[in-house]
C-alpha cells in the first residue's frame, strides 16, 4: 500500500503542497470570491422578498381602496335615495296643492256657471210665463170675447206650468 | 497482489515526483512536486475557474453563475441548518473544504488512463485527508476555547447527566471527541482507496480474463466490465457523498464549538 509504504519520503511533500493549494483555495477563493458570490445571491433574495412585500402591501392597499370605495358607494347610494325620496315627496305635495287650487278654481267656475244657468232659466221661465199669460189672454179673448184679467191668466199659466 | 498478474491495483496510489523535483526541499523536508501535488493544484485551479464564472454578480444569473451560487447556497444552507445564523461566517472555509475534496475526488475518477495519463486521487492518501481533518478539528478547538474558555469542557458532560455518572461519561465523551479527526480523515481516505482498488481489480479481471482466452473473456470479462460501469457510477456518487460527509461533519463539530449545548 503506497500510502503507508511511501509515507516516510512523501509525507512532507504531501502536507506542504496540500497546505499551499488549500491555502490558495481558502484565502483566494473562499475568503476572496465566495462572499461576493454569496452576497450577490443574498442581495437577490433580499430584492425578491422586498418586491414580494411591496406587492403584498400594494395588494392590501388595493383591498383597502376597494373597501373604501364600497363604503362610499353605499353611502352615496343611500344619500341619492334620500334625495330622491325627498324630491318625490315635494313633488307630490306641490302637485297636490296645485290640484287643490285647480279643483277650487274649477269648482268656483262650475258654481258661477250653474248660477248663470239658473238665472238664465229663471229669466227664461219668467219670460215664458209672461208670453204664455199674454197668449192665454189672447186665446180667452178670441174664444170667449171676455177680457181675462192679467192676474187670472198668469195664475192659470202658473198652474199649467206646474203640472207640466 | 501477485495473483493479479501484471496489474497491481495499488500502483495507482504511488506518489512519484514530477519534473525532476525529487530533491526539492524546504528546511530539510522534502517538498518534491509530485503527481499528488499536481492534482491538488489542478483541483485548486479548476475550482478557481469554476468560481470565477460565478463572479459576474448579475441580478439575473446565467447558468454558470447559477451553478456557483447553487454551491455556495448549498453550503450556506448546510451551515445554517446545523449551526444557525452564526454559521454564516464559516461559509468560506466549509465551501473551500467541500469543493476542494469534491473536485479532488472527481478529478481522480476521470478516465485519463485512456489517454496514457495517470489520474491520481490525493484524497486516497491519509497524509492529505489527515491534514484536512486536523485543520477542521483545530478550528473546532480554537472556536470552542475562544468562545467558551474552559467551559468548553462541559461539552463532554451531556445535558442531564447524573452526578455519579460524570466520572464515567466524561472520559467516554472525551475519547469520542478526540477520535473525530481520525474518523474524519480516515473515512475519506478509506472510501476513496476502496473504490479505486475495486475498479482496478475489476479492470484487472477484464484484462486477465481476456488474455486467458475467448471463453473467459466473454464470460468473466464482460461481467466484470458491466460491474465496472455500475461501480464507476457508484464511485461518482461516493465522491460527492464523501465530500458532503466531510463538510457536514465539519459543520456538526463546529456547531458543538459554536453553540455548546
Amino acid at each position: 500500500m503506497p500510502q503507508i509504504a511511501q509515507i516516510a519520503e512523501t509525507y512532507s511533500s504531501q502536507i506542504f503542497w496540500l497546505l499551499v493549494t488549500f491555502g490558495f483555495v481558502f484565502f483566494v477563493i473562499g475568503l476572496g470570491m465566495v462572499p461576493k458570490v454569496q452576497g450577490t445571491a443574498d442581495a437577490r433574495d433580499a430584492k425578491i422578498s422586498g418586491d414580494l412585500d411591496a406587492a403584498k402591501a400594494a395588494f392590501a392597499r388595493a383591498d383597502e381602496a376597494e373597501a373604501d370605495y364600497r363604503i362610499r358607494d353605499a353611502e352615496s347610494r343611500t344619500a341619492a335615495q334620500a334625495v330622491m325620496a325627498k324630491a318625490k315627496g315635494e313633488a307630490a305635495k306641490s302637485s297636490e296643492t296645485k290640484l287643490a287650487a285647480a279643483d277650487a278654481d274649477v269648482a268656483s267656475k262650475i258654481a258661477a256657471a250653474e248660477a248663470r244657468i239658473q238665472a238664465a232659466s229663471i229669466a227664461a221661465l219668467a219670460e215664458i210665463e209672461t208670453v204664455a199669460a199674454d197668449a192665454a189672454r189672447d186665446m180667452v179673448a178670441r174664444i170667449s170675447g171676455v177680457e181675462a184679467s192679467d192676474e187670472a191668466a198668469r195664475n192659470a199659466v202658473k198652474a199649467a206650468l206646474a203640472h207640466g | 497482489m501477485a495473483e493479479s498478474g501484471k496489474i497491481d491495483p495499488m500502483h495507482q496510489f504511488a506518489i512519484e515526483p514530477l519534473f525532476g523535483t525529487d530533491h526539492l526541499s524546504l528546511g530539510g523536508f522534502n517538498i518534491a512536486f509530485t503527481n499528488s501535488a499536481l492534482y491538488m493544484v489542478l483541483a485548486a485551479v479548476v475550482l478557481w475557474i469554476f468560481v470565477i464564472g460565478g463572479m459576474k454578480r448579475e441580478l439575473v444569473p446565467g447558468r454558470w453563475q447559477m451553478a456557483v451560487e447553487y454551491m455556495t447556497g448549498f453550503i450556506k444552507n448546510l451551515l445554517i441548518a446545523n449551526i444557525g445564523d452564526k454559521g454564516r461566517k464559516y461559509i468560506p472555509y466549509v465551501f473551500s473544504l467541500f469543493m476542494f475534496i469534491l473536485l479532488a475526488n472527481l478529478l481522480g475518477l476521470l478516465p485519463l488512463g485512456l489517454f496514457g495519463l495517470h489520474p491520481f486521487t490525493f484524497t486516497s492518501h491519509f497524509t492529505a485527508t489527515g491534514v484536512l481533518a486536523i485543520m477542521s478539528f483545530s478550528i473546532v478547538l480554537i472556536v470552542g476555547f475562544w468562545k467558551h474558555g474552559f467551559h468548553f469542557f462541559s461539552l463532554f458532560v451531556p445535558h442531564g447527566t447524573p452526578l455519579p455518572m460524570i466520572p464515567v461519561i466524561f472520559p467516554i465523551e472525551l475519547i469520542s471527541f478526540m477520535v473525530r479527526p481520525f474518523s474524519l480523515g480516515l473515512r475519506l481516505f478509506v472510501a476513496m482507496t476502496a473504490g479505486h482498488v475495486l475498479l482496478k481489480v475489476l479492470a484487472g479481471f477484464v484484462i486477465n480474463s481476456a488474455n486467458a482466452g475467448v471463453g473467459f473473456g466473454l464470460t468473466v470479462g464482460t461481467a466484470s466490465f458491466v460491474l465496472m460501469v455500475g461501480i464507476s457510477a457508484l464511485e461518482m456518487l461516493v465522491a460527492v457523498i464523501q465530500a458532503y460527509v466531510f463538510a457536514l461533519l465539519t459543520s456538526v463539530y463546529l456547531n458543538d464549538a459554536e453553540n455548546l449545548h
